[in-house]
């Protein structure tokens, strides 16, 4: 307990000065003060002194009361005075004052202090789960160190920095806004933002995000954003505003309290006037109904629902977060658990979106890597993602002066001569025209996946190279995991033609796909599909959901027509931060099951509080109706059931 | 202008739920929203308005939950 705020410390005094008062009266009262009694004579009518003795006690109750309780009985009178009936301290104040009218101090004070404990321990628990969320956020830079013009450092505020000046990241420190290496290299740490644990290596060149922490070595970096627009800042500041888009089971919470409070205390009324005027001796027994009245009141309490369901929610987008995804309410989280359909793009989201030389072929007589020589020389300097892969590919390129009288057949391929020889790259239909004939069987053998590139020298042959857009390795395992949480199916879109579209599901195991789509083509396939699950509107009342996965790149239509929007590997594209609803800072495919488990588990806590705590409600109104339970079980059933809900909800964070 | 505020002693989710509408009541807000989770607040209100919604706002808040502090 050592992060307690100054008022929790002095409720927690007050607490315990009127738990020890009371326990000591209650020694006095029964153990103490009988005896005396006695020595006084069994049959003699109550002594002068043990009259005396009973009134001090009283008094001395009261006092305790008031210490526990004096805030409540403040907060329950500017409560009647700002007219907002009905909260828990008119509730608790009522339900005490009721004991003292029926002569039970003892269960007044004990109800009060009790109350108190419970209510002092709820608002612990929820500091501390508070805190734990904050921590994790806790990716906000406190300071920069920047670099003036004599070459010193100077430490400024985040705030200060401006777009150009040049940041010291010494070992350690976080990286106070998006910037660029431009000396040093090193690890930094993306844990915080991504829940990659691996360190990310970076060197000159290398975009930087704030929020990162930086390893052993010194950077020097470029500031590319102001600290408002950086990444650190739009995502604490997504995950703030999280909490106000609510789930409709808060909604509910808050719509049942609305009707409940005032409905329990009208029944109140009603159990503690009705019974005593239809028995006729409205005297004798208001006492007994009026105290189970008030039992029935402190019973009623709604605070548990009210606290603990927000609480799981809140857990739960926290658990997400830790995991490097950013959930942004959690009405997403809702949708999540009763996934049916994913929707995904192909690009960028199941494949690793950049092209590679996925395999090279060699005529009988020459050499794959001669090939790829050859083709990365024809391909120098092309800004074309094929001849780009193809250039990574070659480890031992001739030197640019080999190369001359470049021609290039846009869209086709390319010629030039390299090192004296005429080489030609490109489709079949280049090949065609230079009249190269390409033997059948190296065709048929380059049927499947990619964009072939065909070579030739001096006007023969050589050699295919295969370009692809390669699966993400975990993308088969993502897709498997995502059906075991029950997901009933998943839809691949993509621009791509039909055979590229057709081997990459077949790689990752969809079976369901729609190739050659334009961007509003993709909008209207998952219209459709939303159609089919029932209702095309996000707000329409379905238990199942559709999801789209996209890589936040001329998708932010989709993502936004789709219930849960998902955007990938979005860190630093503030474009996808704005049009999805749930971001994966990371590329990982994986994220998005665990996101289904997290979001189920959310959903189960907060239903097994509502259900418990209903439960236990309604079967201790229907006893302390009839009587059968008193003001401690009353109690109980008011804070002890709170706190079993704030601890169950509590489960969340530790996920 | 879009605005948030830190609050302190935010004790009780019920009152963060009634501010919050009570908040949404007053002329000139377009929205609001009051967490008891990250105890903040956050007013949306017209620009011209501004500072006159916020001392309303908080005069709600020390309606429901006289305890409970606003830093602007």
């Amino acid at each position: 307990m050592d992060k307690l705020t100054d008022k929790q410390k002095k409720e927690l005094k007050r607490i315990i000065i009127a738990l020890v008062m009371f326990i000591l009266l209650m020694i006095t009262e029964h153990l103490i003060l009988p005896h005396l009694s006695i020595s006084g004579g069994p049959e003699s009518a109550p002594q002068m002194p043990n009259i005396i003795a009973g009134a001090a006690i009283d008094i001395l109750y009261i006092a305790a009361y008031l210490i526990v309780g004096h805030d409540v009985l403040r907060k329950c009178l500017l409560g009647i005075k700002n007219k907002q009936l009905f909260d828990e301290s008119f509730l608790m104040t009522v339900a005490t004052f009721g004991a003292f009218g029926c002569g039970e101090l003892e269960e007044a004070v004990a109800v009060m202090l009790f109350y108190q404990i419970g209510e002092f321990f709820q608002g612990y628990a929820v500091g501390r789960s508070r805190g734990a969320i904050t921590e994790l956020m806790s990716i906000a830079p406190d300071y920069a160190n920047r670099e003036t013009a004599d070459g010193s450092t100077e430490v400024i505020d985040p705030d200060d920095i401006q777009v150009g000046d040049v940041l010291v990241i010494k070992p350690g420190e976080k990286i106070p806004t998006d910037a660029v290496v431009i000396e040093g290299h090193g690890f930094i740490n993306t844990a915080a933002l991504t829940g990659e644990s691996v360190p990310r290596s970076v060197g000159e060149g290398d975009q930087v995000i704030s929020g990162c922490i930086n390893g052993d070595d010194l950077l020097r970096v470029e500031a590319l954003k102001e600290y408002d627009d950086s990444t650190v800042v739009q995502i604490l500041e997504m995950v703030e505003t999280a909490a106000s888009k609510k789930s409709k089971t808060e909604n509910f919470i808050t719509r049942f309290a609305h009707y409940y409070t005032p409905a329990v205390v009208i029944a109140a009324v009603v159990l503690a006037v009705v019974p005593p005027l239809i028995s006729g001796r409205f005297t004798e027994v208001f006492g007994t109904w009026l105290l189970r009245a008030c039992t029935f009141l402190v019973i009623s309490c709604p605070c548990a629902l009210v606290i603990s369901v927000p609480l799981a929610f809140f857990g739960g987008i926290g658990a997400a977060s830790k995991k490097g995804v950013l959930v942004k309410g959690s009405n997403y989280l809702e949708m999540m658990a009763v996934l049916d359909t994913v929707v995904t793009d192909k690009t960028g989201t199941l494949t690793e979106g950049v092209f590679r030389v996925s395999s090279t072929l060699a005529a009988p007589g020459h050499d794959e890597a001669d090939v790829i020589k050859y083709a990365a020389a024809v391909e120098a300097g092309s800004t074309h993602p094929i001849g780009a892969a193809i250039i990574a590919a070659c480890s031992d390129p001739f030197p640019g002066s080999a190369v001359k009288d470049n021609v290039n057949h846009a869209g086709k391929g390319a010629e030039a001569s390299v090192d004296g020889d005429r080489i030609a790259v490109g489709t079949s239909k280049l090949f065609d025209e230079l009249g190269i004939e390409i033997p059948a069987e190296s065709k048929a053998s380059g049927e499947a996946g990619g964009t072939h590139c065909y070579v030739a020298k001096n006007g023969i042959y050589i050699g295919t190279v295969t370009v692809a857009d390669m699966p993400k390795a975990e993308a088969a395992q993502a897709v498997k995991e995502m059906r075991a949480e029950g997901v009933r199916r998943i839809v691949m879109l993509t621009g791509d033609s039909k055979e590229t579209a057709a081997e990459t599901a077949a790689a990752v195991g969809i079976s369901d796909y729609r190739a050659e789509l334009l961007p509003q083509n993709k909008v209207r396939a998952a219209e459709e599909l939303l159609a089919e699950l029932g209702g095309e509107d996000e707000k329409a009342n379905r238990s199942r959901r559709l999801a789209f996965i996209g890589d936040g790149i001329n998708d932010a239509p989709v993502l936004s027509r789709a219930d849960v929007g998902i955007a990938m590997g979005s860190l630093g594209s503030d474009a996808a931060i704005e049009a999805a609803d749930i971001v994966i800072m990371d590329d990982k495919l994986s994220r998005i099951p665990a996101v289904i488990r997290i979001a189920r588990k959310t959903i189960g806590i907060s239903k097994a509080n509502i259900v418990f705590a209903l439960a236990v409600k309604f079967v201790c109104l229907a006893l302390g109706a009839v009587g059968l339970a008193n003001m401690w079980t009353a109690v109980f059933a008011d804070v002890g059931v709170a706190v079993i809900c704030i601890l169950n909800s509590m489960r969340m964070l530790s996920e | 202008m879009k605005k948030k505020f830190k609050l302190i002693d935010l004790d009780c989710a019920n009152c963060a739920a009634k501010m919050e509408d009570a908040i949404k009541k007053i002329d000139g807000v377009n929205d609001a929203s009051v967490s008891f989770m990250t105890q903040k607040m956050m007013i949306d209100a017209d620009d011209a308005v501004f500072d006159q919604v916020v001392q309303e706002a908080v005069k709600c808040i020390a309606k429901v939950e006289p305890d409970c502090q606003v830093v602007v």
